[in-house]
């Protein structure tokens, strides 16, 4: 019995990272699959891997920001396995990097483009499907970066921010029809998104990311996975609205705070007892 | 094979309510639980569903908000079951409601015992022995009322905020021993804190929560015992300081903005493009 038997899922940026993990992971929980990305190799091989999981997959080759392959993915999905359940809205890339004075304006609409403009259009082509399966599950790959400003990313962290408030608005309106609209927010996760899979580049990304959080590893796609598969599942099914952040703590507070004049641990009192 | 098989795991207010739904749960997944609560009845009864449910309990009669019931507590688990996996802090109260000017300093005080120093000593106790057994998880009952002010709720509506930024602060501190530390925001969940089992007032609840958040539906302890689940298992291996909000959508807008049918519809047209004002 799988949490996800006989849902029928579309991911996008499912050739790769997160996406891939999560297709993976619905694909041993009993769900059908449309892969969607604009990589068709790396699709091919993640449908490979879900179909030897034993689950039905299919690739359909979309780039996000054109408003008929997101279309034609949900078409797929209702063509080859007759419904939609669960919409995962997760392609993305870096974008326009580099200080904000420096960002053409070409990058940063193609940036808005791809990160923000396609989860609009996964959410508006799903919502229909969903109505007529009597409810459903959209989830969206935001980031910690939506939640604080990030230097020198200031198109994606705008981009990310309106992810999470877009999921809030959108889940208000989509309550009465059950269908639920949630994001995942990921901190450093080491996928392909940052390691860009050069000789050695994993493991180094792999050291290096392990000291950018509390918990002390690096992020991994099977993290973002199993929030999805939470997500998508029934077990969910009261949670609507939310940014769920899987980031081993990034983005919690400050871990270096001391105070030259605090003790390492008692109690301190008013301030004028402790002048000498 | 159960999701917490081999786990052991206290939960605090296990004698109804959300505790309750999570214990039975958690023992459906082969963890071993300590239930612990004022109220012995409801504990006794919540140990045989467990047991029912395939899995070990037992009963610990407890005040959370004293510090020597909380060790004894955790030294119960050590004794019955050889560990502490996971610490579940969810016992709660209403506490002091009503006017702020009419809050008495002994009923502000009370709230603030038991929602949030039963949390802290709920940390604070559980910690080393998690240590022992190379890491944990965490859980406490925080509130939607932690994140966002409700009138005539000031005492809990302060101590569940006080709950969530604990929540993150330990989160710090503990993750390099493994122990992962978040908390949980339940939105309207009939539960008896609500229809104090009362005859005819469950059912009347439910169709009152229905109407109050975007999901037309109220929350019901199993949703809360879901997110609990999810939070003590391995599947959040990297989730940590969080609050995971569990509400039907009731905070993720403003009272207006959850509105179906509001103001802000009449006001603007169903739909189509809206252009600068000076255009009419
Ligand atoms: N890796 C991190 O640390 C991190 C952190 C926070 C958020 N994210 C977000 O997670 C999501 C998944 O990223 P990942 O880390 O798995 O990266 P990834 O590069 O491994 O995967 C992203 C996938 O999206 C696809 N894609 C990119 N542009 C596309 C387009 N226009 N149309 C269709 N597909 C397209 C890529 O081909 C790739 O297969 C992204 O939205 C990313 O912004 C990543
Ligand atoms: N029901 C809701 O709508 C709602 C919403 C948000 C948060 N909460 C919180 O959820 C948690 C669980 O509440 P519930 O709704 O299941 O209520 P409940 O009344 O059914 O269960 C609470 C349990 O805590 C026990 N308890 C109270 N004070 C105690 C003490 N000092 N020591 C030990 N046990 C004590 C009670 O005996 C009871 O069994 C509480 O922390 C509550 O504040 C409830």
């Amino acid at each position: 019995m799988g949490k996800l038997d006989g849902k029928v899922a579309v991911i996008t940026g499912a050739a790769s990272g997160m996406g891939r993990a999560t297709a993976l992971r619905f694909a041993k929980e009993g769900a059908s699959i449309v892969l969607a990305d604009l990589n068709s190799q790396g699709g091919e091989t993640a449908v490979a891997e879900c179909a030897a999981a034993g689950a039905r997959a299919v690739f359909q080759r979309v780039d996000v920001t054109s408003e008929v392959d997101i279309k034609s993915a949900v078409d797929r999905a209702v063509k080859e396995y007759g419904r939609l359940d669960i919409m995962f809205n997760n392609a993305g890339i870096a974008g326009a990097v580099g200080p904000i004075e420096k960002v053409e304006s070409t990058d940063w609409d193609k940036t808005i483009a791809t990160l923000l403009r396609a989860v609009f259009l996964g959410m508006k082509y799903s919502i229909p499907e969903m109505r007529k399966a009597g409810g459903g599950s959209i989830i969206s790959t935001a980031s910690v970066a939506a939640l604080q400003g990030v230097g020198y990313l200031a198109a994606y962290a705008a981009a990310k921010a309106a992810v999470v408030n877009l999921t809030a608005s959108v889940a208000i309106e989509l309550g009465h029809d059950h269908i639920r609209v949630n994001c995942i927010c990921p901190g450093g996760v080491n996928t392909p998104l940052i390691h860009r899979g050069a000789p050695g580049a994993f493991e180094h990304a792999e050291a290096r990311m392990a000291k950018a959080q509390p918990i002390p590893r690096a992020g991994r796609p099977d993290d973002i996975a199993n929030m999805a598969l939470f997500l998508a599942s029934d077990e969910a099914e009261w949670i609507t609205g939310t940014a769920m952040v899987v980031d081993g703590g990034m983005a919690t507070g400050n871990t270096r705070f001391r105070t030259r004049g605090l003790p390492d641990s008692g109690f301190s009192g008013p301030s004028f007892e402790m002048g000498s | 094979m159960g999701r917490l098989s081999g786990k052991v795991a206290i939960i605090t207010g296990a004698s109804s309510g959300m505790g309750r739904a999570t214990s039975i749960r958690f023992a459906g997944e082969g963890a071993s639980i300590v239930v612990a609560d004022l109220n012995q009845e409801g504990g006794e009864a919540s140990v045989r569903e467990c047991k029912e449910n395939g899995g070990n309990a037992v009963f610990q009669k407890t005040d959370v908000s004293a510090e020597a019931e909380i060790k004894a507590l955790v030294a119960r688990a050590v004794k019955e079951f050889g560990r502490v996996d996971i610490m579940y802090n969810n016992a709660g109260i209403g506490g002091a409601v009503g006017p702020l000017e009419e809050i008495s300093v002994e009923d502000w005080d009370k709230s603030q015992a038991v929602l949030l120093r039963g949390v802290f000593l709920g940390i604070k106790h559980s910690v080393p022995e998690m240590r022992k057994v190379g890491g944990g998880s965490i859980i406490s009952t925080a509130s939607v009322a932690g994140l966002r002010g409700f009138q005539g709720l000031h005492a809990y509506c302060a101590a569940k905020a006080g709950v969530v930024n604990l929540t993150r602060s330990a989160s710090l501190e503990f993750a390099k021993d493994k122990i992962r530390i978040n908390c949980i925001c339940p939105g309207g969940i009939n539960t008896p804190i609500l229809h104090r089992n009362q005859p005819g007032v469950k059912e009347a609840m439910e169709d009152f929560l229905a109407k109050g958040q975007p999901y037309p539906r109220a929350g019901h302890p199993e949703d809360i015992a879901a997110m609990a689940l999810f939070l003590a298992s391995d599947d959040s291996e990297f989730v940590t300081g969080q609050a995971m909000v569990v509400d039907g959508g009731l905070t993720v807008g403003s009272g207006f903005a959850n509105q179906r049918t509001d103001t802000a519809q009449q006001i603007l047209p169903p739909r189509g493009f809206m252009g600068p004002s000076f255009e009419g």
